[in-house]
């Protein structure tokens, strides 16, 4: 089958660049209101998952009256099969604190946090040592911003926004109530800027190379680049660069083994697609594309055909029972609910029809758990008892 | 802000509400009950069992209606397919993980699960049992409460209750996922926690998960046991409670039906705890006066003030466990409750010629804490337990269902003698700031000769909701005896919940407390809020209680502790006067320090 094939690699966010001082200093020069048409006309969306416009992140934030705020940068990279900021935290750390940095100045927080997963400690020391840099450089050019670091204490549940700032409050990190807004009231109930560590990195791009440069790559409504951590059934495991609005097709062409059977995109909370949608699917965020975009955090996990989905499925469902927070009905019980069925029909103690009784529970779950965690279970789970019911039932 | 108003529709009808309300409340002002389960009016929005959640149009999810503030042209339906669905499946997997065992449970009949399964008519159970698969066990270690996991439904009703109300924090959330639980600190026994057993959980409960530690059955079998004189006493919030339990409004008095009730279970004396309470008065009146001598006149450095009721035996638990230093501004005074107890097998059993040893001493109290004060090693100075069983108001309903007594029929009876007089004084110790206005009515007429200078006696700044509530009385031209007081402003100060209790503590701990008297009740509203009064409780019901408290202290002719002519009469042929020897040992107590952990 005649194929052209168009990944397109790109060189970003790992280029060593000796000048963040500079880009700083030039940044700050500029009006706040000047910064943020800059991210808005970037159409930047951030890169935790959600895909939130970052412009408009921190012109909400911006525009409020309160005077304490705060800057977060969202170090706790939980979701399953990505490890993509572990690494920017380590070669790059100066983008992510100038970016943190410009983020105070146009927002008026005078702190910033980054939230470092637990088992990331062994970054700490490095980190901190370039903060004690940076911050030393943020004095002598007047600005005025502090940064330090929150180590969490490994809970996936920590990643999602509000629940890392009950963390940090010294409470159990249990998601909030929202609205409102962690733009309204976030950390310590002031307005927040919360960003996943590579969109920060986005941003110190569009500040040094300009939100035109970012807006030529990608496709419409998913603009810039971003950064995979492939892993699975592949010969090449690791982290890329890539521009947005790749179809899978192209993905698989280049990082398959030649018998990818169905790829996992963004991880336990993220769809799987199976061989025969590779071609109709894309990756970036909503608006149409080729047949369905899926949006990810970055993880892609790929399964060639000695893979059970069963198996790949229960190990996700484990993953969520234990990692729900455990304070709403839907998700708590819905996950042990999920798991004890599928394995139960696998056992022959339940009937196949049982399959369909738990999709309609994921959609429950789906429509009215609290946060990300328990609405996005149904994703993996449609699609994997969708598209392989037989190796749920034999 | 509060005061614009937005507009929306909810099922299609348009209405006009505050700005700032939630979906739940506006609902609720248009007459639309949604169902809960997580949510309370004493607490914070928690949001967190997803039973109230509604469709607003446009919106691709669901939204709790209890944590979604209304928006101007928010079209909101809270019963649409879409809703009723999801609203089914929660309550189904709700009643999948809990141990729906309902007739064997304390709280059937009164369980707001078995409700909402009752309403939704959850006929089927499609979903897995989980409750079968952990190793629940109940906690049955405390004399006054009983945790059972398995019953729970996460809805951290007590967790909050425990943190907002109390600020005791005995109960937390622990674990994840599927382990997720409400544990004390490391899972110890409730009786091994800085728990203060006031019960404010169990009347926060939705489901049987926390309930009394009952002594029903106990107390039936003292009843048939011929050969046992069974008394028993009602605490002043009871009488105020009780109707509830029996189908009647919140804030109708029923006490000449209870006693009639009590009389017809086979009670063989009814008594009053109003006329202990009376009694207390005398006694703590007293010894704030010789405090207050020993501080203004010999200017003894030891004495500690402000002198601190001990009424309220939650708060002596909290205080030992929290503020074990400032175990000597205590009031030495047992509670209304342990003075008869320690009287009816002495004072009373002589005057009956009874031998002690055959009285069985039951009480009837709005509070579970009173169960553990019973317990008290401490609490034998009669020579024997001074109490032996104690009851909620919950439990007397029980029995009075048990025996099939028509209550509203029962024609209203009278308390028997020797301890059953009480003056309206004792009435008001059932709500907040009753204790010191029944104090200040006599300590002044003691000390000036003349009644305390408020209207109709009513001692208006001590009373009311508000947390925490300061007053002060000067005394003019006291007796001679008293001269040393001419001048002195009186300062009070009263506090209810013990999160209030608190805020006190912090200034009299860093002595920079300015007050003579401080009243603390560990529950909401006093004792009329207990936690062993009618479930459910929330502000407007404790204000009704209140209300009815008020009332019926106008109704009665004496108001005043030391007019009480039983007292007088018990001080005449028995103890001889106040703090004298005998009220020393049968009447005062000493606390224990208790550790944090
Ligand atoms: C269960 C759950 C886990 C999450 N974990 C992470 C995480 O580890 N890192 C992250 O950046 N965002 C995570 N998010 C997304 C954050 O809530 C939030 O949307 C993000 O930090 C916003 O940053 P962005 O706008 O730059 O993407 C998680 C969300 C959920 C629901
Ligand atoms: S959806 Fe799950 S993780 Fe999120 S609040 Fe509910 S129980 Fe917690």
């Amino acid at each position: 089958m005649a194929y052209s094939y168009q990944l397109k690699r790109v060189d970003f966010i790992f280029r060593n660049e000796n000048d963040w001082e500079k880009v700083l200093s030039t940044t700050i020069k500029k009006k706040p209101d000047e910064i943020i048409n800059e991210l808005i006309s970037s159409e930047l969306k951030g890169r935790g998952g959600a895909g939130f416009p970052t412009g408009l992140k921190w012109k909400l934030t911006a525009e409020s009256k309160e005077t304490e705020k705060y800057v977060i940068c969202n170090a706790d990279e939980g979701e399953p099969g990505t490890f993509k900021d572990r690494e920017i935290l380590s070669k790059v750390p100066y983008k992510v604190l100038t970016a943190m940095a410009v983020c105070g100045y146009v927002t008026g927080a005078k702190e910033g946090y980054i939230y470092l997963r637990g088992e990331y400690k062994f970054l700490e020391n490095e980190l901190n040592k370039a903060i004690d840099e940076f911050l030393y450089y943020c004095q002598e050019i007047n600005l005025d911003f502090k940064i330090k670091i929150f180590m969490g204490s490994g809970a996936y549940i920590c990643g999602e926004e509000t629940a890392l700032m009950e963390s940090m409050e010294g409470r159990r990190g249990e998601p909030r109530n929202k609205p409102p807004f962690p733009t309204q009231a976030g950390y310590r109930n002031k307005p927040t800027v919360i960003n996943n560590v590579e969109t920060l990195v986005h941003t110190w791009t569009i500040f040094k190379y300009g939100a035109k440069k970012f807006y030529d790559l990608g496709v419409q409504y998913s603009r810039g680049t971003k950064l995979f951590s492939v892993s699975g059934d592949t010969p090449k495991p690791g982290i890329y660069e890539l521009e947005l609005g790749m179809s899978l097709q192209d993905f698989v062409y280049e990082f398959g083994d030649g018998d990818t059977k169905a790829v996992q995109v963004g991880g336990a909370s993220g769809f799987l697609v199976p061989r025969k949608k590779f071609k109709d699917t894309a990756i970036g965020y909503e608006g149409k594309l080729v047949g369905i975009s899926l949006p990810t955090g970055g993880s892609m996990m790929l399964f060639n055909s000695s893979r059970s989905m069963f198996n790949v499925l229960d190990n996700y469902l484990e993953f969520f029972r234990e990692e729900s927070c455990g304070q709403c009905t839907p998700c708590r019980v819905g996950c042990q609910q999920l798991l004890l069925g599928i394995k139960a029909v696998k056992r022959g103690e339940k009937p196949a029809s049982y399959l369909d009784k738990l999709l309609k529970l994921t959609e429950t779950m789906q429509l009215t758990a609290k946060c990300g965690l328990g609405q996005s279970v149904a994703n993996s789970f449609s699609s994997i008892v969708e598209n392989f019911r037989e190796e749920m039932i034999y | 802000m509060m005061n614009k108003n937005v507009n929306i529709t909810i099922n299609g009808f348009r209405v006009e509400v505050k700005k700032g309300m939630t979906i739940l409340e506006a609902a609720e002002e248009e007459g639309i009950k949604i169902p809960t389960l997580c949510y309370h009016k004493d607490l914070c929005v928690a949001g967190n069992c997803r039973v109230c959640v509604v469709e607003v149009v446009g919106q691709k999810r669901l939204s709790a209606a209890c944590a979604t503030p209304c928006e101007d042209g928010m079209e909101i339906l809270t019963n649409s397919l879409k809703v009723r669905n999801s609203r089914k499946h929660i309550i189904e997997l709700l009643l999948a993980e809990h141990n729906a065992d309902c007739t064997k449970c304390y709280r059937n009949g009164n369980c707001e699960l078995q409700k909402l399964a009752s309403e939704y008519k959850i006929m089927t159970q499609d979903f897995l049992e989980l409750s079968p698969l952990k190793n629940y066990t109940i906690d049955m270690y405390s004399p006054s409460i009983m945790k059972d996991d398995s019953k729970c439904i996460r809805c951290q009703r007590c967790v909050r209750t425990c943190a907002e109300l109390q600020g005791v924090n005995a109960l937390t959330v622990a674990y994840k996922g599927d382990r997720m639980k409400i544990a004390t600190f490391f899972e110890k026994a409730m009786n091994d926690v800085v728990c203060t057993n006031c019960g404010q959980c169990i009347n926060h409960c939705p489901t049987g998960a926390l309930v009394e530690r009952n002594y029903i059955e106990e107390v039936w079998n003292a009843i048939s046991d011929l050969g046992k004189h069974v008394v028993v006493q009602t605490a002043p919030a009871v009488r105020v409670g009780l109707g509830e339990e029996m189908g009647m409004k919140p804030g109708e008095a029923v006490t000449g039906k209870m006693v009639a009730a009590l009389r017809r279970l086979g009670f063989d004396s009814v008594l009053d705890t109003d006329f202990t309470a009376d009694l207390t008065i005398l006694e703590e009146g007293t010894e704030l006066l010789t405090r207050l001598k020993k501080a203004l006149v010999e200017k003894d450095q030891t004495v500690s003030i402000p002198m601190i009721t001990s009424c309220s035996p939650g708060w002596i638990k909290y205080i030992e466990h929290l503020y074990p230093d400032n175990l000597e501004n205590l009031s030495t005074c047992k509670s209304p409750q342990q003075m008869f107890g320690a009287l009816a097998k002495t004072y009373y059993a002589k005057a009956r010629n009874i031998d002690p040893e055959n009285i069985v001493s039951v009480s009837i109290m709005p509070c579970t804490a009173k169960k553990y004060e019973a317990h008290r090693p401490e609490m034998h100075d009669s020579g024997y337990r001074d109490v032996d069983y104690v009851l909620t108001t919950r439990e007397l309903a029980i029995m009075v269902k048990q025996a099939g007594l028509d209550f509203e029929k029962l024609p209203p009876a009278k308390f028997d003698r020797l301890m059953g007089e009480s003056t309206g004084a004792g009435v008001i110790f059932g709500a907040t700031g009753g204790v010191m206005e029944a104090a200040l009515r006599t300590v002044y007429e003691l000390v000036t000769g003349r009644e305390v200078p408020f209207e109709k006696l009513n001692i208006k700044p001590v009373r009311g909701m508000e947390g925490v509530r300061k007053a002060s009385v000067k005394i003019d031209n006291p007796l001679e005896e008293w001269a040393f007081l001419d001048g002195v402003e009186l300062k009070c100060a009263v506090a209810h919940g013990l999160v209030n209790a608190k805020k006190i503590m912090d200034t009299v701990k860093a002595g920079k407390a300015d007050f003579h008297f401080v009243e603390i009740m560990a529950c909401p509203g006093g004792c009329l809020g207990g936690g062993g009064q009618p479930i459910p409780t929330n502000p407007e019901i404790r204000k009704k209680r209140a209300e009815a408290i008020y009332a019926e202290d106008t109704s009665l002719s004496l108001r005043k502790s030391h007019d009480n002519p039983e007292v007088q009469k018990l001080y005449k042929d028995f103890l001889k006067e106040p703090l004298g020897e005998l009220s020393h040992h049968l009447l005062h107590t000493k606390y224990t320090r208790r550790e944090r952990f």
